[in-house]
């Protein structure tokens, strides 16, 4: 199965190492295997299959990651440029 | 599940009635669960709720069942209505905890956006694991101490799946692609030299089919061939297959006529392009993969570029018909 990667080098994703405390819930919640523990530390490894749901960043109890979260859907982006808040994208 | 929710299920995978296939919000229970069943968390998505149970056979769970407003556990989680505080006043309002005798809830994986497993704890007592991405996993993640194995927890975006999803692009397609397919009968009618409807068909006929050869390129081939066509912009691979579909569309016509209008053929081959590119793009949406701040950088280029071909292919046509 052909793995999918999107544009690189344009997602908003970051991690501060410091703040980490090595629980492993990011790497549990990515639907693209983003982060690897390394020690006691998570690193980013595929950061460009990263499609910014931002389950990561929500469950980081540590605040250590940011994203800016959003769905990457051209529909959605459209309705939001004209101004619909009815969303027909999902 | 009965023939009733078959047939729901194509209605809703073809389009209709889509935005209110729903279950009621609240505690359901799977087979005959007790004080030590585990605890689900679903959508009520009807779609979500009975693939969830179409998946649990021979297992006895609650079903925890969140206000979603008839929208799946992914893009829900995105919004924000498969969210924290809808599950925890569901799990107090169902009294769960006088129910089971465990403080486990197990959440879909893809409903994380929403969810942080953290503050569910805090606010509740109930400790979030995360399940597996596809129902049909969760019997081994049951089984297995409710450990996923890596596998479990990608999201792939195979064949089958991309198939499934054609019938409403096409759906959500097909309401433009009858007004645009009505206005160039009316064009193709008033150029010409015979009466309206001798016009309409004899100069109307190829650019419908290369209209239509431009919705089957983006609303069909790019889903299917997703992965072997080049290009990672979803509007790329769109136009890639729009070019290819059109290239074939204007061979057809020069070896069933003989000849091609060099000039309108063209023009439609534009036209052809862009709307494969415009459906392709619009796939991003339905794709597992593509993230906010790529789709906004592809729309930045690919947006003009499709506005401006279909605008040159039809002046161009027009240009063509009534030149005098």
């Amino acid at each position: 199965m052909a793995d999918f990667v999107y544009l690189p080098e344009v997602v908003t994703l970051e991690l501060d190492q410091l703040r980490c405390v090595g629980c492993g819930m990011c790497l549990e919640v990515c639907p693209h295997a983003v982060f690897r523990l390394n020690g006691r530390k998570a690193e980013i490894v595929r950061r460009d299959a990263c499609m910014e749901c931002g389950a990561c960043a929500t469950n980081c109890s540590v605040t250590a990651i940011k994203v800016q979260a959003g769905v990457g859907c051209a529909q959605a982006i459209f309705n939001q440029l004209l101004g619909k808040s009815k969303n027909n994208c999902c | 599940m009965s023939l009733r929710d078959w047939l729901g299920t194509t209605l809703v995978r073809s389009g209709f009635g889509r935005m209110g296939y729903t279950v009621e919000p609240g505690l359901y229970g799977v087979g005959a669960p007790g004080p030590d069943s585990p605890v689900l968390v679903t959508a009520n998505y009807k779609l979500s709720f009975d693939h969830l149970r179409g998946k649990l056979a021979g297992i006895d769970a609650w079903l925890v069942v969140l206000e979603t407003f008839g929208i799946n556990v992914w893009c829900a989680a995105g919004k924000g209505s498969f969210g924290t505080t809808e599950l925890v006043l569901r799990v107090k309002a169902s009294r769960l905890h006088e129910l089971v005798g465990h403080r486990t809830i197990v959440v879909p994986q893809l409903g994380a956006p929403g969810v942080a497993a953290h503050h569910v704890k805090k606010r509740c007592g109930f400790t979030v694991r995360y399940g597996p991405v596809m129902a049909r996993d969760l019997p081994l993640f049951l089984a297995n101490n409710m450990v996923a194995t890596p596998a479990m927890r990608r999201k792939t975006f195979p064949f089958r799946e991309r198939l499934a999803l054609i019938p409403v692009e096409m759906t959500m397609a097909g309401k433009w692609l009858l007004f645009a397919m009505a206005a160039v009968l009316v064009i193709s009618g008033l150029a010409g030299t015979g009466d309206f409807q001798q016009n309409s068909l004899e100069v109307g006929r190829w650019p419908l089919v290369y209209l239509l050869a431009g919705v089957f390129g983006g609303g069909v081939l790019t889903p299917l061939l997703l992965p072997y066509l080049p290009g990672r912009a979803f509007a790329v691979k769109g136009g890639v297959a729009g070019l290819a579909v059109a290239a074939m569309i204007c061979l057809s016509h020069f070896l069933l006529a003989g000849q091609i209008n060099a000039g309108a053929d063209l023009a439609w081959g534009v036209i052809c392009t862009a709307v494969s590119s415009y459906l392709g793009m619009n796939f991003t949406g339905a794709s597992t993969y593509t993230s906010l701040s790529g789709v906004k950088k592809e729309m930045r280029l690919a947006v003009p570029a499709q506005v401006c071909s279909i605008v040159a292919g039809s002046g161009w046509w027009f240009f063509l018909l009534f030149r005098g």
